[in-house]
This record gives structure tokens, C-alpha cells and sequence, in this order.
């Protein structure tokens, strides 16, 4: 079986995310990079899928240099090998072009069953999992939580509004993962040694197997970026008792807010 | 059609999921902006009589894409179908709504199409330069505003985030066969409990926290019944075991955006906040008077929340007494 996985670094959600000058990109200089979590659940299914059946773990990841710590990592935890396949506008490209640009090197290394995250917690696109499916042509089940692979097909468990959904697909294919899937393992000691020897191949975009030339221009084009809308200094509710409290509260929201 | 809005509508079991309205709702508000005609698109088994519906939500033509491939949500099916419709009518604009499903669709949609597609967006407003999508990023801590360029613009709309309105149209409804084309995902069989409402397009939730020290949640059963909403979980209460993951709310959970939300014994982690910050209103409930949660919350409440939820679900139902 030969996986591969979709790795994005992201700022660890922590982080103070202050946006920049321009005003439509974030300040990068103290922020700490860490793997996208929905893809640490993508790295530790893809990790117990080899230790049942075999083959191996490959991570793709299409980021500035620095994301091969990310891909480090995931090394680290079991993973085999990786890819980065680096550019210096990377952070610029829309979903579709990071899609196009994962596809094109997928069809350079062989596959059996991809496995990316749900979202990625900076962009919260949800887009590059199913679009890169499409764009290799082969069939996607998203936020899956359990599945079993035999003779070819797999059967997933996917999480919908109200409840769960099974359905199954033949490989190759592609599944995003979701909370309910895995508890991520940490790497060990002795993981992180290893890590240190395993390849990390880096490559730019043109020699990646990216068939599209030129790239393309980002049609999701970011005007500006906005703090949030501030909430007007919270109230606390004062009252001589609890009981005071709560129907104040409820005449508030009731009264005022108009949401009961 | 051609250069009209396009809106996909939803349905579960044969019944429209609420964004739909949404959808219907805040196509029609772009449809005006760009005075054009409004086409709703409803794929699924026997919908025509329950499509017609769709008129009061602004809709000029309704098209029943009947197939019995299409009762269930199959991602590829429906993009198919979707893509054929879009080529022949050449919309100027696409609205779906982020679902589960609808984020698989518009995914797929945008690649075949090579179009643009802005997810998960809470607000769509227009200007000089044409059709600006609003959308979150980094959990909520960022505010982006987006220009699609290319066609046909697809949006996918945040459930819960758009107002739904009546906008009474002289629709006209028509049954086409469709074609699914080549499906490679199969529907084995689902699970779905519909007395349940969903979190994201639950009005009002109920989130109980770590501080609900047990997997004791009636007091917050009780009141998200009255609310007619629904039960979240910090991811805390969910490793707990108290809860089942699909309550949880944050980054690593569901994203909702209530009217309102109640969050008792939840201290407020950035992973919390990630998933409910664009509620409309947010009250916090917490024994501890530096909890970070008070000050991401509109309205809050110090104390013990065994004893002032009672309190509060008492003072709910003389409200909903006197109504
Ligand atoms: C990668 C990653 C992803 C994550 N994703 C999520 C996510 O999706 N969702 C999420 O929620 N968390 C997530 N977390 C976890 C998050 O960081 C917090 O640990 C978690 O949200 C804390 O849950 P809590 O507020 O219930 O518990 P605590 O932080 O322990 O807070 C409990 C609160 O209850 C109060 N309290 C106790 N007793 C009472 C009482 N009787 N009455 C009133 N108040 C009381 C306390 O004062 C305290 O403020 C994630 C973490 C990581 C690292
Ligand atoms: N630059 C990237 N490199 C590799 N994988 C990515 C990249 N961007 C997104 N992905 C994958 O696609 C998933 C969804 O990302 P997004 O569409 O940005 O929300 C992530 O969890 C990753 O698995």
C-alpha cells in the first residue's frame, strides 16, 4: 500500500496573528510553525494503514523552505519520505493552484490512497483534498472517522450533519480526515533521531511533474484582511444573588439582544 | 440563463436543509445587485412538489433535476450533474451552501471548472470592483475580504450566517432527467438521529465545558431543549468521554455561528474560540472571574454554573410562559 500524505504547515493557533502593512497578508516574523492538526490525524492513519498492510508513507507538501520542519515531523512520528515542492510566491497561490500543483506531482509518484486533512486551520478552506482529487481523477470521501481497507476498496465512515454516512470507494482514491479518526502518536527519542536520515526531496514546481505553464494567476485574489468585529466590552451581569443574575441575564437576552 | 445566479439547493430525505433557504435567500440579494434572474437547482428523487416552495425565497426559475442516484449525497454524482448544468446555462454566479456535502461539491466544482470558489463565506457585499466574499480565516482571528476572479464565481455560504428572507417570485418550475454520469463513490447506508438538531444550524447552543466535572449534561440538555437548540462540547468534556466528538465545537471540531451561544464551564482556549467566534451572541458562564472566555463573551456570569443554570432555565420558561 502506498500512501501518501498531504501536509501543510501552519502558524500553531496560539500564535498572535497580526496583519500586515498591506493589509491583506499577516505578519509571519513571530509566529510559530507547526503541522496542520487535521493532518497529524492524516499522518498517524496513514502510519497504522502501513503497519497493517504494509508499503509505505510518503508526505507532500507544497510550502516555502521551512516547511520541511513540518515535514520533519512526520518523519519523525513513522512516515518514510517526503516532499517539498517549494516557490517563493507559494504563499500567494489560491487552493486551486496548490491543488494543481499536488496533482501534478502525484502523477510522478505512484499511489494506492491519499489522505489529506479536513481543513487547514489557516486558510479553513476545506478545497485542496477534494480538488486535487478531481484533478487526478480519481474518487474522494471527506471527514471520515473510521475505514477498512480490503481487496482494493474502502469503506469509510463519514461524519454529516446529523450523523454518520458509510460509503465506499475502490483505490486509488482519497480520504480527509476528521477528529474521531486517530490520537495522533508523538514522536520519539528514537524517531526523531531516525528522521534525521530519512530524504526529504525539494523541488521547485517546474521539476515537481506540474504540467501547467505558466502557473497561473490566483483567482481567489485577498483584498483585505480585517481584525474580527470586536465585541463591545463584555458585560458581566451584577446582582445581589444568582438568582438576580440569571433573570437579568434572560431579560437581556430577551429584552435587548432579542435572542430568546 | 446565461449570466444569471445559479443557487444549489439541499436536501436530506427529501426535505430542504435550512441553508438552503439561505442560499435561496442570499442568491436573491446578488441577483438584484446585478439585476439578473435567480435559477434554483434542486437534484435529489421526487422533489418537484416540495421544490415549488423555493419561489418564496426569491427564485425566478426552479429546475428538479430528478434521479434516483441523487437521494443520497454522492459527492462525484452531484458534481456531474452540477458541472453539465453550469457549462450549458454559463451562470455568472454559483451559490452552494458549506455543508459537509456542499463543501465536497464546490471543491470538485471549482477543479473541473478551473473557477473560483471562496468557502465557508459569512457575508458577500458588492463594489466597484464587483462581487466581494467575505470569509474567516486563522479560526476567526482574521477577517479576509476576497475578489474572484473568473467564472463562474462559485460561493459556498457558512450555514447559519446568512438571514433567510420571503421574497415572494412567480417562479417556474421544471422536471429534468438527469444524467449522474459515472459515480465511483457507492452509498453503503447512514445514520442519521433527526431528533437531534445540528450544531451548525442549531439558532442557539448549549456548550458544556470541563467545569461540567461529569457526563451529567441535563442542565444543559434541559435548556438547550427549551432554546430548541443544540448540546456542544469543549474538546475537554469530549476526551472526557463525556460526549460524543461530533458535539465539539473548535478548531478541531464544528465551526457554528448561532444567534446565540452559552458557554458554561468552558474556560475559552484559542482552540474554543476557533469554533464559535462568529456567533452572534456569546454568554459566558464560569466560577473563575479571570476565565478568558468573559472576554470573548458579549454577556457574562461568575459563578457556579450547577447553581445558576437552574435558575436561568426557570427564568427561560416564564418568558416562553408569557408568549
Ligand atoms: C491541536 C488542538 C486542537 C484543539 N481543538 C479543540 C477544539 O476543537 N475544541 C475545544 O474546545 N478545544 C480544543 N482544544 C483544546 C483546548 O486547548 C482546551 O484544552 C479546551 O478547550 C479546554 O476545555 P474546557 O474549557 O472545557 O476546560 P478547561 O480549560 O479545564 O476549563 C474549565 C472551566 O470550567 C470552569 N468551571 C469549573 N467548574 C465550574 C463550575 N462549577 N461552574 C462554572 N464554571 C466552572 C473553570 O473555571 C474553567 O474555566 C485543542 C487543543 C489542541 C492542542
Ligand atoms: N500547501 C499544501 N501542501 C500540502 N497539502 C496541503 C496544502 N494546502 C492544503 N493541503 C492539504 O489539504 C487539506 C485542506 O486544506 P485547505 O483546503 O487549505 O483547507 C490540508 O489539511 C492538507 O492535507
Amino acid at each position: 500500500m502506498e500512501i501518501i500524505v498531504l501536509l501543510k504547515q501552519v502558524p500553531a493557533t496560539e500564535s498572535l496573528i497580526r496583519i500586515d502593512d498591506d493589509g491583506a497578508s499577516i505578519k509571519t516574523d513571530d509566529i510559530k510553525w507547526v503541522v496542520n492538526p487535521y493532518d497529524e490525524f492524516a499522518v498517524e492513519e496513514a502510519l497504522r494503514i502501513k503497519e497493517a498492510h504494509g508499503g509505505s508513507v510518503t508526505i507532500v507538501s507544497v510550502g516555502p523552505e521551512k516547511a520541511s520542519e513540518a515535514i520533519r515531523t512526520a518523519l519523525a512520528m513513522g512516515a518514510d519520505k517526503g516532499v517539498l515542492i517549494t516557490d517563493p510566491g507559494v504563499s500567494d497561490f489560491d487552493s486551486l493552484i496548490v491543488s494543481r500543483i499536488l496533482a501534478g506531482a502525484l502523477k510522478e509518484i505512484p499511489f494506492d490512497l491519499i489522505i489529506a486533512g479536513h481543513r487547514s486551520v489557516d486558510k479553513d478552506n476545506s478545497q485542496v483534498g477534494p480538488a486535487t482529487a478531481e484533478l487526478l481523477n480519481i474518487p474522494h470521501i471527506s471527514m471520515v472517522i473510521k475505514q477498512d481497507i480490503t481487496d482494493s476498496k474502502i469503506r469509510c465512515h463519514k461524519t454529516v450533519e446529523g450523523g454518520t454516512v458509510v460509503l465506499e470507494m475502490s483505490l486509488p482514491a482519497l480520504i480527509t480526515t476528521q477528529r474521531g479518526l486517530n490520537e495522533p502518536r508523538y514522536a520519539s527519542l528514537p524517531g526523531i533521531m531516525k528522521a534525521k536520515k530519512k530524504p526529504i526531496d525539494v523541488k521547485t514546481i517546474m521539476d515537481s511533474g506540474f504540467d501547467g505553464d505558466p502557473i497561473g494567476e490566483s483567482m481567489v485574489k485577498t483584498i483585505v484582511m480585517k481584525p474580527p468585529r470586536e465585541r463591545k466590552d463584555g458585560i458581566m451581569i451584577k446582582g445581589d444573588s444568582n438568582l438576580a443574575k440569571a433573570a437579568e441575564l434572560v431579560r437581556i437576552l430577551h429584552e435587548e439582544a432579542k435572542v430568546l | 440563463m446565461a449570466q444569471d445566479v445559479l443557487a444549489i439547493a439541499e436536501q436530506t430525505n427529501g426535505v430542504f436543509r435550512k441553508v438552503t433557504y439561505e442560499v435561496l435567500s442570499e442568491s436573491r440579494r446578488i441577483a438584484d445587485s446585478l439585476d439578473c434572474d435567480l435559477t434554483a437547482l434542486v437534484m435529489g428523487s421526487n422533489m418537484e412538489n416540495v421544490s415549488k416552495e423555493l419561489g418564496q425565497y426569491g427564485a425566478d426559475n426552479i429546475i428538479v433535476a430528478e434521479n434516483p442516484a441523487l437521494y443520497e449525497h454522492v459527492a462525484d454524482a452531484y458534481t456531474n450533474v452540477i458541472a453539465d448544468f453550469v457549462i450549458k446555462e454559463a451562470p455568472a454566479v454559483v451559490v452552494i451552501g458549506a455543508t459537509t456535502h456542499g463543501k465536497d461539491v464546490s471543491a470538485r466544482l471549482a477543479a473541473r471548472l478551473n473557477a473560483p470558489l471562496a468557502m465557508d463565506c459569512v457575508a458577500i457585499r458588492f463594489d466597484e470592483k464587483g462581487l466581494i466574499a467575505s470569509r474567516q480565516m486563522y479560526g476567526g482571528k482574521v477577517l479576509t475580504d476576497v475578489l474572484l476572479e473568473g467564472s463562474p464565481q462559485i460561493i459556498a455560504l457558512r450555514p447559519n450566517a446568512m438571514a433567510i428572507a420571503n421574497v415572494e417570485r412567480a417562479s417556474s418550475i421544471e422536471k429534468v432527467d438527469v444524467n449522474v454520469g459515472k459515480t465511483n463513490v457507492q452509498f453503503i447506508e447512514k445514520r442519521l438521529d433527526t431528533t437531534k438538531v445540528e450544531l451548525t444550524e442549531a439558532d442557539s447552543i448549549v456548550t458544556g465545558g470541563r467545569g461540567m466535572g461529569g457526563a451529567d449534561f441535563s442542565l444543559i440538555e434541559a435548556l438547550a431543549k427549551l432554546l430548541d437548540g443544540a448540546v456542544g462540547a469543549s474538546r475537554s468534556a469530549v476526551d472526557e468521554g463525556w460526549r460524543p466528538s461530533s458535539d465539539q465545537v473548535g478548531q478541531t471540531g464544528k465551526v457554528v455561528s448561532p444567534n446565540l451561544y452559552i458557554a458554561c464551564g468552558v474556560s475559552g482556549a484559542i482552540q474554543h474560540l476557533a469554533g464559535m467566534s462568529s456567533s452572534k451572541v456569546i454568554v459566558a458562564i464560569n466560577k473563575d472571574p479571570d476565565a478568558p472566555i468573559f472576554s470573548k463573551a458579549d454577556y457574562g456570569i461568575e459563578g457556579d454554573l450547577f447553581e445558576i443554570l437552574p435558575l436561568i432555565i426557570e427564568e427561560v420558561k416564564k418568558i416562553k410562559g408569557e408568549n
